[in-house]
């Protein structure tokens, strides 16, 4: 364990989270405009509709499978009896078919990109060096699995990786475990760490805002005039007001009591 | 009942001339941008024809508005929230940009800057996309005046729809007996369903006025709301990558003056004024099971505001008193709800919008002046409404869900208008009997002339100005002092010239126009107080202040004669500098 280890794997960790963490705070509070998908559908949309979902649905799984790899312990699986063979089986074939379901995905998205001339025109740099991080990132993932798979001397990452993680959450960094990992691990860290560092600053954010409270929220938002913000501050908003419109009033029909909710409208 | 107030627009298609004056101002005003040249909030459509996106209305297609379950609820069309989640990644029915149009630019320079040739130099037309030459095949309103209807006629959804009803017995015939003008813009819909489509709940309607308002801090471009419009009038601003739409003006809104498309409108065919509508029912009106009783669902919504339990209950809501007068004095309720002329287009899409239509007669009268018939006949045009069948199911298509009687009874109503108010001004009896025969009184018909024919600017625009108490939650801060003649107005506080805060760029606008459009002097030289504002000065009199005054002519002329002494006497100061402060520089 020497200095370069220790700045590596018990330092850099929590400068990418304080990153991470800060740079979204800051971008939340000030660069709302900003905060977008950028789609570019308006412009192309059959290859994107194969080559989008396929990437996001697959990164997605690529997420899931990191959560499992990560957070689970090997005891834990080893307790409900799954063998070490069968947990690297499931966790390749799953692993290596979002991979590179992924990869697919990104690359026609790429393609499309440089091919479709408006697409192209409206890619900017902070694009690119987005579109590097990502497939470096993904390259490193993928060459750590076909290594494990195919390199006898790779360390099982269960053993290393994986608790050096866990502990980075308890603020007691395992800096010893990572640095026995295989260097296709480092790579694959450090690359991991260098796009969540510069997540913030790029068109990703989107993925932070993903819109699950879709699921919840009324589908008539009201809201009062008074409520939008002043210039250079920022109002904490619930978004929407409960005004009767019920989403199925055709099999419910409530009707409220008047005006006994705090979402009124007018100034007080 | 929850009494909520709606800024709502009727237009009176007859009075349409195509001149598209409304989208031009609309877009020099809000669409100007990179990212939105594509973008039209207000356009004027010629009918039968595609619209803007073409094909629009094909919601077989396009997915748009809503439709009911098999419980009898309210779904969006392009699906649940689950089913939007899981298409976030691409949208499976967004109109792509050649659905809009490419638009474009030329190359003026080349004309300039091009080299001596034997040819003229030409002025390519370039895409505003991608920079590149690029070849004009569509526009907004490329079908403008029924332009290529004999080839692309067909394409036009309700066409297409009739057709299909009358098992191709339509032919072509059609296109050529009539047409006209539709302009559109956002309807600002009581159930919206752009902003159920929201995955982000960007969108939001204003609980004040109704209007229907994109986040653009919130909005993540998700671009669902382009899918969930019927009308199509929600656009993805390529640069920004935020959805935008019509504001319906809403600055202009709320310091009472009407949007820069009604102001600008040539034939002053749009009205403004508020509904007072019941909140509480909307969506229940929205779910009625069959879609040619929406129309009555929807004027349900509007309440009466002289009845005195509306009022109490408007008054417990938070609806000012003034609100509460101008929905009494709105041109748009007696259109609507009073007389019943004006109609919501496509009430079967369920998202029950808030900008009506008064259908067009003059497809009628046209025709029967044609052939040669009287046009303002009352038994001619009553009988060319119920003979003329083919107008009319295409008005009935887009304005009753397809019930022609319903289009019918108000095209009858236009033609008795016009039968009845011939024979006032020829000088004859009016015949009680006209109006009789299409369920009105003398006195209706006319209300309804008045209002359709000769209504001024203030009985066309009845817009209260956001509430006085409201005034610090309004986009400009406004000054304490900007009462009518009070030292705020005018930009002067008491300390002089340009003392005191800054007044909002709006109010000083609402100022100059109100000068202009109400005050006796056209310039509005009094409210201005001798103030000149170059933005608003449209060549229209002298502004005192803007030119220096001729010398030996009126009080001033000694000070003024001084003054251009000593500016002709100095070479390097023009004397067209002005005069308006008396320390001005020189």
């Amino acid at each position: 364990m020497n200095v370069i280890d220790i700045l590596l794997w018990g330092v850099l960790p929590y400068v990418v989270m304080l990153t991470l963490v800060g740079g979204l705070i800051w971008r939340y509070k000030y660069d709302q405009f900003g905060w977008t998908t950028r789609s570019s559908q308006l412009y192309e949309s059959r290859l994107l509709r194969i080559a989008s979902p396929l990437f996001h649905f697959g990164i997605l799984a690529v997420l899931a499978g990191h959560i499992m790899g990560l957070v689970i312990p090997k005891s834990w699986t080893e307790a409900v009896g799954m063998s070490e063979h069968a947990y690297h089986f499931l966790a390749l074939s799953i692993g290596s078919v979002a991979g590179v379901g992924t990869l697919v995905g990104l690359v026609l998205l790429i393609v499309r990109r440089r091919l479709t001339g408006p697409v192209f025109m409206a890619t900017t740099n902070n694009d690119k060096f987005m579109y590097v991080m990502l497939v470096g990132a993904l390259l490193a993932g993928l060459a750590t699995t076909v290594l494990s798979v195919f390199d006898p001397s790779t360390v099982d990452y269960r053993e290393t990786v994986s608790p050096w993680f866990r502990s980075l959450w308890i603020l007691q960094p395992d800096v010893g475990a990572m640095a026995a990992a295989s260097t296709s691990f480092h790579v694959h860290v450090l690359w991991g760490m260098a796009l969540f560092a510069v997540w913030p600053f790029t068109r990703l954010v989107h993925a932070f805002t993903a819109p699950l409270h879709y699921l919840f929220r009324p589908y008539i938002v009201y809201r009062s005039r008074g409520d939008s913000p002043r210039a250079g501050s920022v109002d904490i908003r619930r978004g929407w007001e409960p005004i009767g419109t019920q989403d199925r009033a055709g099999s419910r029909r409530r009707t409220r009591p008047p005006r006994e909710h705090s979402g009124s409208t007018r100034a007080k | 009942m929850r009494v909520m107030s709606q800024v709502a627009m009727v237009m009176t298609l007859d009075k349409c001339i195509g001149c598209h004056t409304c989208s031009v101002t609309c877009k020099q005003a809000w669409t100007n941008r990179a990212g939105t040249e594509y973008v039209w909030f207000n356009n004027v459509e010629t009918r039968p024809g595609q619209g803007y996106p073409r094909r629009y209305e094909d919601q077989d297609r396009w997915k748009g508005g809503w439709e009911l379950n098999k419980r009898g609820n309210l779904k969006l069309k392009s699906g649940g929230r689950l089913k939007k989640l899981a298409q976030l990644f691409a949208s499976p029915v967004q109109p792509e940009l050649k659905d809009y149009y490419e638009p474009w630019t030329y190359d003026y320079e080349n004309l300039v800057n091009a080299p001596a040739s034997d040819d003229f130099p030409v002025a390519r037309p370039k895409s505003l996309i991608t920079g590149k030459d690029t070849k004009i095949e569509w526009s907004a309103n490329w079908d403008d005046d029924l332009g290529g209807a004999t080839e692309m006629g067909h394409l036009d959804p309700v066409v297409e729809k009739l057709r299909k009803d009358a098992n191709d017995r339509i032919k072509f015939e059609f296109e050529q007996t009539f047409m006209f003008y539709l302009p559109r813009l956002c309807e600002h819909c009581l159930n919206p369903s752009c902003m159920a489509s929201c995955p982000s709940g960007a969108i939001y309607k204003r609980t004040e006025d109704g209007i229907v308002l994109v986040d653009q801090d919130r909005c993540r471009g998700w671009r669902q709301c382009i899918t969930g419009c019927p009308y199509k009038k929600i656009y993805y601003n390529h640069k920004s990558g935020k959805a935008e739409k019509c504001t319906f003006c809403y600055p202009r809104i709320e310091v009472g003056i009407p949007t820069v498309c009604a102001e600008t409108c040539v034939g002053r065919m749009r009205y403004i004024g508020i509904f007072l509508y019941d909140a509480d029912k909307v969506t229940q009106a929205a779910a009625t099971p069959n879609e040619q009783d929406l129309y009555e669902a929807q004027l349900d919504l509007m309440l009466d505001p002289n009845d005195p339990e509306v009022i109490e209950a408007a008054r417990r809501d938070g609806i000012p008193e003034d609100w509460l007068d101008a929905a009494r004095k709105s041109p748009v309720y007696a259109l609507a709800k009073t007389l019943r002329v004006a109609l919501p287009l496509h009430p079967e899409y369920r998202t029950m919008p808030m900008v009506w239509y008064v259908p067009p007669l003059s497809p009628i009268v046209d025709l029967l002046k044609e052939q040669g018939h009287d046009g303002e006949d009352p038994e001619n045009l009553f009988g060319a409404i119920e003979s003329l069948r083919i107008p009319v199911e295409y008005l009935a298509e887009l304005f009753t869900a397809g019930d022609t009687e319903l289009i019918t009874d108000v095209l009858r109503k236009l033609a008795a208008m016009r039968a009845y108010m011939r024979d006032i001004t020829l000088g004859d009896e009016p015949d009680e009997s006209i109006a009789e025969a299409v369920g009105m009184t003398g006195a209706q018909i006319k209300q309804m002339y008045r209002l359709m024919a000769i209504a001024k600017y203030d009985e066309r625009y009845v817009i209260p100005a956001a509430h006085v108490e409201d005034a610090h939650n309004l986009e400009e801060i406004g000054c304490s002092l900007d009462v009518d003649g009070g030292p705020g107005m005018g930009q002067t506080g008491v300390f002089g010239e340009a003392s005191g805060r800054p007044a909002p760029v709006a109010v000083e606008n609402f100022a100059a126009l109100k000068a202009r459009q109400r005050g006796e002097d056209p310039t509005g030289n009094d409210q201005l107080a001798g103030r000149v504002n170059l933005l608003n000065w449209d060549g229209n009199g002298t502004p005192s202040g803007l030119f220096p005054a001729r010398i030996g002519q009126g009080s001033e002329a000694g000070e003024d004669a001084a003054s251009l002494a000593a500016t002709s006497s100095n070479p390097g100061s023009r004397p067209d500098q002005g005069t308006a402060g008396a320390d001005g520089a020189r």
